[in-house]
């Protein structure tokens, strides 16, 4: 027997939990389910630690939140998407307030803000330096108050289901019993989040390995702006785990091997002794990346278990300053890496952070395919353009997953039930299922094996800086990865709580979309925010002011074409920080 | 340091294996390694058929608990160098239906946390125009504590009393309830004590005081409790006596 919703959204994150607050708003006779591979308060939204982006203050402007946006995306966001979200954000986020998310306050009762990388004023909102953990629980505890909202938790979706030209539907495992289950719906919405880890370090959750991007892109609908994959200058080289840029601003150093502050040399600016602020450590995300690499070619960084990493050193600052202003830091190099930044340098090093591409939607979050949805980190509407804003996102997960919600709700309104012939696509992806993990005799392919060479692959040809020869032997040996993934293997052929199945399932996911990052990055020959291409160093307007759409080909590699970017009001202008 | 360090781990697959038992793996000693990296070491190079829940590696999800040695303890929080020499025991949640290895049924808690009505209720709900709930920085610290749970399920397997009695509603649910009952914003502090207090509710609790000992987050579901009953008693005491003020 398949299971029938009016809505059913895929994933329990802030994107999947507000799009389902906003349906069953919306039509409180709609009957509304959410699917997540994980209980949706484990969901990796929870890791979010800086803040959230919303004009409320006197003296900040709409327009200004957008043209931060805008130029912070290095014009290839699309203005009218990112109109529509700074107008919409401060309700988005009032309303989360009065669900109850403990924002941090004024003396008088007022929401505070803070200050964040590249907004021209303060104007994002926090809950200390865990945003993300309380938007995430204020979120899930305020569904669980809607009786129209039901969830199936711990469950892992392989397939969308696609009848006369319209999504009906997914089949999903459930985790703990193994048993294969179509569920059919009038619309679904994917809000499974990101992939960071395509790539071996990241400040993604082992769970982040895009798996609604791939369902969308096997089902036809297109991936939109692949290749901007933005790295954060400052992780914890081993685990990836996030040091935020408030070490920076407090006055932290970045050091090369030989303890000296080589930002310097990089057009950012002298060294003071005090922080100033869009200088040297305070530069831009993506600048201070590539400036980690330009080090590495000249052997002056550090390298130690985990390849290449450099200093960042908060010592100067004290044990007082550090523990009252950076306690979740000390806490983080303490509990996780085993280190004391009162004391020790802490090592650090570019890891990947976000994706700014992801499922092609409209503003209503409407994907190609009809009765499809998507939102959050798994969409490109596209507001981050080449480089999403620091606190833009988590924004954005309201803004547009409510938006989503709605859409889909309305379109479920109109449609007839989902037809039963989807049933038989369903026992089909049981059988395949079976046939090629659970019940598959021979094979020699080792799941862990292969996700290392694929993470590999990543990092040396679609990493910070790339160039044409080597993105073209990635897209080689992802083919041939992919060719191996035929021959995998698994040890564990049992259906209770099967985790080597769920992560075989993952990496075939991350194989598809790994292919259509570097694809993407291949064709798009300019550099452009988060893209830098080596053999193409400039911005190029006339050929790639354009989103690239990465279309599954017959043979499985993608196809990428163009779309053009909509301007509104702000011309692509040059992007101008510290002066 | 030595080389290498042993890990007993519970196995338990229900469609072989009629009972746990522990099979003990060699994994490489690191000093930067929790135990949750050992098990992922297994996973990947010693016996893909291991089953164990995770996902952030920073403490903030909540999926990783288990028992190490007897205690329960967030696994990507807890070094292997503090378990030397060795062997170190790796064991499911106390008190929690086995699934699968180091995977508990925590279906339960998902119940228990609903029945609190764990969101904002008021009689009148203001407006988005007109802006926010105001909310002074004392008044959010009145409950933030509270506030900082992960639905770990720590305190849970360190409960005496859930141990004996899984109808207890239990530490971390009692805390969301009170987290909402001194929130600013919120009218319903005597609906969930009426909820609370029922006989599965937190009278059952002795103060053993474990569940504030064990949470990771400095939670203090055991403070939650005792501001309860104190609250609950002058409550019901009122109720009994007819001229209480309601
Ligand atoms: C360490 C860190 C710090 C950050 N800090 C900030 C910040 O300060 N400000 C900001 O704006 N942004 C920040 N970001 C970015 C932001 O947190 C994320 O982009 C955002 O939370 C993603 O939310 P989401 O709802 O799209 O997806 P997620 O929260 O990742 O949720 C995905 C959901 O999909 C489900 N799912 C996935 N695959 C499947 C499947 N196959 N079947 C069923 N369910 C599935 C999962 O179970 C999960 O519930 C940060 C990111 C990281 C990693
Ligand atoms: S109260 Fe503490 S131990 Fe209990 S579930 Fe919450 S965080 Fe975990
Ligand atoms: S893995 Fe998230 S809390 Fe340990």
């Amino acid at each position: 027997m398949a299971l029938v919703h009016d809505v059913l959204i895929i994933g329990g994150g802030g994107a999947g939990l507000r799009a389902a607050i906003a349906a069953a708003e919306l039509d409180p006779r709609l009957d509304i389910a959410v699917v997540s591979k994980v209980y949706p308060m484990r969901s990796h939204t929870v890791s979010a630690e800086g803040g959230a982006a919303a004009v409320i203050k006197p003296g900040d402007s709409l327009d200004a939140h957008a043209y931060d946006t805008i130029s912070g995306g290095d014009w290839l966001s699309d203005q009218d998407a990112v109109e529509a979200f700074v107008r919409e954000a401060p309700a988005e986020m009032l309303q989360l307030e009065h669900w109850g998310c403990p924002w941090s306050r004024e003396p008088d009762g007022h929401v505070a803000v803070r200050p964040f990388g590249g907004m021209k004023l303060e104007r994002t909102w926090f809950a200390a330096d865990k945003t993300g953990f309380h938007m995430l629980h204020a979120l899930f505890q305020t569904t669980l108050k809607y009786d129209s909202i039901r969830r199936y938790d711990e469950w892992f979706v392989t397939k969308i289901l696609v009848d006369e030209g319209r999504c009906q539907g997914v089949v999903a495992i459930e985790v703990a019993t193994g048993r294969i289950q179509a569920v059919l719906a009038k619309a679904v919405i994917l809000c499974t989040g990101g992939c960071g880890k395509v790539f071996p370090y990241t400040t993604n959750a082992s769970i982040k390995n895009g798996d609604g991007m791939a369902l969308a892109y096997r089902a036809g609908a297109p991936l939109k702006d692949m290749e901007f994959v933005q790295y954060h200058p400052t992780g914890l080289p081993f685990t990836g785990i996030l040091i935020t840029e408030a070490t920076r601003s407090e006055g932290g150093w970045l050091l090369n091997k030989d303890g000296y502050r080589y930002l310097q040399d990089y057009d950012l600016g002298k060294p003071e002794p005090k922080p100033v602020f869009r200088s040297m450590e305070l530069g831009p995300r993506d600048r201070l990346s590539q400036a980690f690499v330009k080090e590495q070619e000249k052997g002056r960084t550090l390298v130690g278990p985990y390849g290449h990493y450099v200093h960042l050193d908060i010592r100067h600052l004290g044990q007082k300053l550090i523990d009252k202003k950076l306690p979740f830091v000390r806490e983080l190099c303490l509990k996780y890496e085993n280190i004391d930044p009162v004391k020790e340098m802490i090592p650090v090093r570019p890891v990947v952070h976000y994706m700014m591409g992801g499922i092609h939607t409209d503003i209503h979050g409407a994907t190609s395919l009809a009765g499809l949805f998507a939102a959050g980190e798994v969409a490109c509407v596209s507001i981050n353009g080449a480089n999403r804003l620091g606190s833009n996102s988590l924004t954005e997960l309201l803004v547009f997953g409510a938006r989503a919600g709605t859409a889909a709700a309305a379109f479920a309104s109109q449609q007839r039930k989902p037809s039963p012939s989807v049933l038989a696509q369903a026992q089909d992806e049981e059988r395949r299922l079976g046939e090629r993990f659970l019940r598959k005799t021979g094979g020699t392919e080792k799941v862990a094996a292969l996700r290392a060479e694929m993470q590999k692959t990543m990092e040396e040809s679609a990493g910070i800086y790339r160039t044409a020869s080597v993105l073209e032997e990635a897209a080689r040996k992802l083919r041939k990865l992919q060719e191996r993934f035929h021959d995998v293997s698994l040890e564990d052929r049992s259906y209770t709580f099967n985790t080597e199945l769920i992560a075989v399932l993952e990496l075939s996911y991350m194989l598809d979309v790994a292919e259509a990052i570097v694809h993407s990055a291949l064709q798009r020959r300019e550099s452009r925010g988060s893209h830098q291409r080596t053999d193409y160093p400039k911005r190029d307007d006339t050929q790639f002011l354009a989103h690239s759409l990465a279309t599954r080909g017959e043979n499985g590699s993608p196809r990428i074409e163009y779309l053009s970017v909509t301007i509104t009001r702000w011309p692509p202008a040059q992007r101008v920080y510290g002066r | 340091m030595p080389p290498s360090v042993t890990l007993a781990v519970t196995r338990y697959r229900p469609e072989q294996e009629s009972e746990p038992t522990l099979q003990t793996y060699e994994v490489p000693f690191r000093k930067d390694w929790v135990v949750l990296d050992a098990l992922n070491y297994i996973k990947d190079n010693l016996d893909g058929s291991l089953s164990f829940r995770w996902s952030c590696r920073m403490g903030v999800c909540g999926s990783c608990g288990m028992m190490v040695n007897g205690s329960p303890k967030l696994t990507c929080a807890a070094f292997l160098s503090d378990y030397l020499p060795g062997p170190i025991r790796v064991e499911p949640l106390n008190y929690f239906p086995i699934i699968r290895d180091l995977v508990v049924d925590m279906t339960d808690f998902m119940h228990k946390l609903k029945k609190v009505k764990p969101w904002i209720i008021r009689a009148q709900e203001k407006p988005l125009a007109d802006g926010e709930y105001l909310q002074t920085p004392d008044q959010l610290e009145m409950y933030k504590q509270f506030s900082m749970c992960i639905n770990c399920m720590l305190c849970y397997s360190a409960c005496p009393v859930y141990g004996l009695e899984q109808s207890f509603i239990g530490p971390a649910a009692i805390a969301l309830a009170q987290r909402y009952n001194l929130d600013s914003r919120d009218e319903a502090a005597r609906e969930r004590l009426e909820i609370l207090s029922e006989h599965d509710g937190m009278w059952q609790c002795t103060f053993v005081g474990e569940c504030s000992k064990v949470c990771p987050k400095n939670v203090d579901p055991a403070g939650a409790i005792q501001q309860l009953k104190l609250v609950g008693a002058v409550d019901w005491f009122r109720f009994l006596l007819p001229w209480g003020t309601r």
